[in-house]
């Protein structure tokens, strides 16, 4: 059995590795398998993140979470978790593998999914044409027509990025402002080969093999209209991943997981939560890391407070006689 | 061990003329889930040596190939048999996803 299990490979949980293999813990993390490093392995460069004054690779930057939490003594495990028993003293995280882990308490902190357009047609053609990730697939469409669909940070950062291949970005956006910051908007603004298609929503996506085009209506008065196109890049935000967690934790009307005020404390006792999974607001590196410090710190103090027997038993040793009193 | 590297030059006499099925993984060197996934297929490979060959195309390396196959997305993983394609799998996925897409090649 351990002490703590984190489970989630992004910003939060390396952090919460961090503090807690510093604080002795002995953390497991479960990464996953294939999407271990959360989202900023689909990013470039990440010029927000304190310290970086030249900006940093997103993957790099992950490397680095990661290499700093195991140097401190985090042991990583690339698995996926497939069931969650949260309640009780000794909480049980099941993986892909078979395996079930034991510890004394969760860290909970497995971000978001991107959301998906909900059309019949999208995940026919989802590698073959529609992508959610332009670094990864952008270099495909050099001298292509291509749309990015959303209004904000990351449909305008794909959008940016896709005028190093594409002729033309068409960037649709249902509505006629964007949520993106000052910043991406103006440089969206001043690229000639990003096009504006505002107050539309994409009804259609066309093509056999692949895609050949997009049909659009407008969210003003409904007028259709199409588009010819090659590929189609979804970027309308992303859901908190708490399928594992249902009916156990607690979650707010946004759909994260619900926290006690500014702490990381779920409704369960010795469960806690940090990042997006976390977070209906803000969404940033920096602030995902913050949230899984204080994860780490809540579940340290939680340790501390349960009974020496059981946290002997969780560091793999049998509780030590004390000495006889003279 | 990690699978070898195929390219334009040699892909007719490698993948096409194989004599048992191949998995071509396409990839390039700044895709991250190219990078999760690749120790996922030395493994699938290692396990199932006598049933599938795999093997990875660096598309920017190797455009041609990759144009010919309409790739617009990796990491794309294409089962070749007796010179044809015979399953497209898309996107990084856990091991036990992707064995149960190449089922019919591992039996």
């Amino acid at each position: 059995m351990r002490q703590v299990i984190i489970v989630g490979s992004g910003p939060a949980a390396y952090t919460a590795a961090i503090y807690a293999a510093r604080a002795d813990l002995a953390p497991l993390v479960i990464a996953s398998s294939v999407e271990f490093g959360g989202e900023l392995m689909k990013t470039t460069e990440v010029e927000n993140f304190p310290g970086f004054p030249e900006g940093i690779m997103g993957p790099e930057l992950m490397t680095k979470m990661q290499e700093q939490a195991e140097r401190f003594g985090a042991e990583l495990v690339y698995d996926d978790v497939t069931k969650l028993e949260l309640e009780g003293e000794i909480k049980r995280v099941h993986l892909g593998s078979g395996e079930v882990h034991e510890a004394l308490a969760v860290i909970y902190a497995t971000g978001s999914a991107y959301r998906k357009l909900g059309l019949a047609d999208e995940e026919r053609l989802s590698g073959y044409g529609v992508s959610w990730c332009a670094t990864c697939d952008g270099a495909f469409f050099r001298q292509k027509k291509v749309a990015v669909v959303g209004g904000g940070d990351s449909a305008l950062e794909e959008a940016t990025f896709l005028t190093r291949f594409a002729d033309t970005v068409y960037l649709v956006h249902r509505r006629e402002e964007l949520r993106a910051s000052k910043a991406m908007q103006e440089r969206a603004f001043a690229d000639p080969k990003i096009e504006f298609l505002w107050n539309q929503e994409v009804a259609h996506i066309y093509g056999d093999e692949k895609v050949t085009g997009m049909g659009l209506v407008s969210t003003v008065d409904g007028t259709e209209t199409t588009k010819d196109l090659d590929g189609l890049f979804v970027a309308i935000g992303a859901d908190p991943r708490t399928h594992l967690v249902h009916g156990q934790l607690e979650l707010a009307p946004e759909g994260t997981v619900a926290v006690r005020g500014r702490s990381s404390m779920t409704n369960l006792e010795g469960v806690f939560a940090a990042g997006d999974v976390v977070d209906p607001s803000y969404k940033q590196a920096i602030t995902a890391a913050g949230s899984g410090c204080v994860a780490a710190l809540d579940a340290e103090r939680y340790l501390s407070e349960l009974p020496a027997e059981l946290l002997a038993r969780a560091a793999g040793t049998a509780p030590q006689p004390q000495p006889a009193s003279a | 061990m990690s699978a070898r590297n195929v390219t334009d030059a040699d892909f007719e006499a490698e993948v096409l003329k194989s004599d048992k099925p191949i998995m071509v993984d396409f990839w390039a060197e700044w895709c991250g889930p190219c990078k999760a996934v690749s120790p996922i297929l030395d493994r699938i490979a290692e396990e199932n040596a006598d049933k599938i060959d795999i093997v990875k195309l660096n598309v920017d390396d190797n455009p041609e190939t990759a144009m010919k196959y309409g790739i617009t997305s990796i990491p794309a993983m294409y089962v070749f048999s007796d010179g044809e394609v015979k399953k497209r799998i898309i996107g990084a996925k856990p091991k036990p996803a992707l064995e149960s897409d190449l089922a019919e090649f591992l039996a």
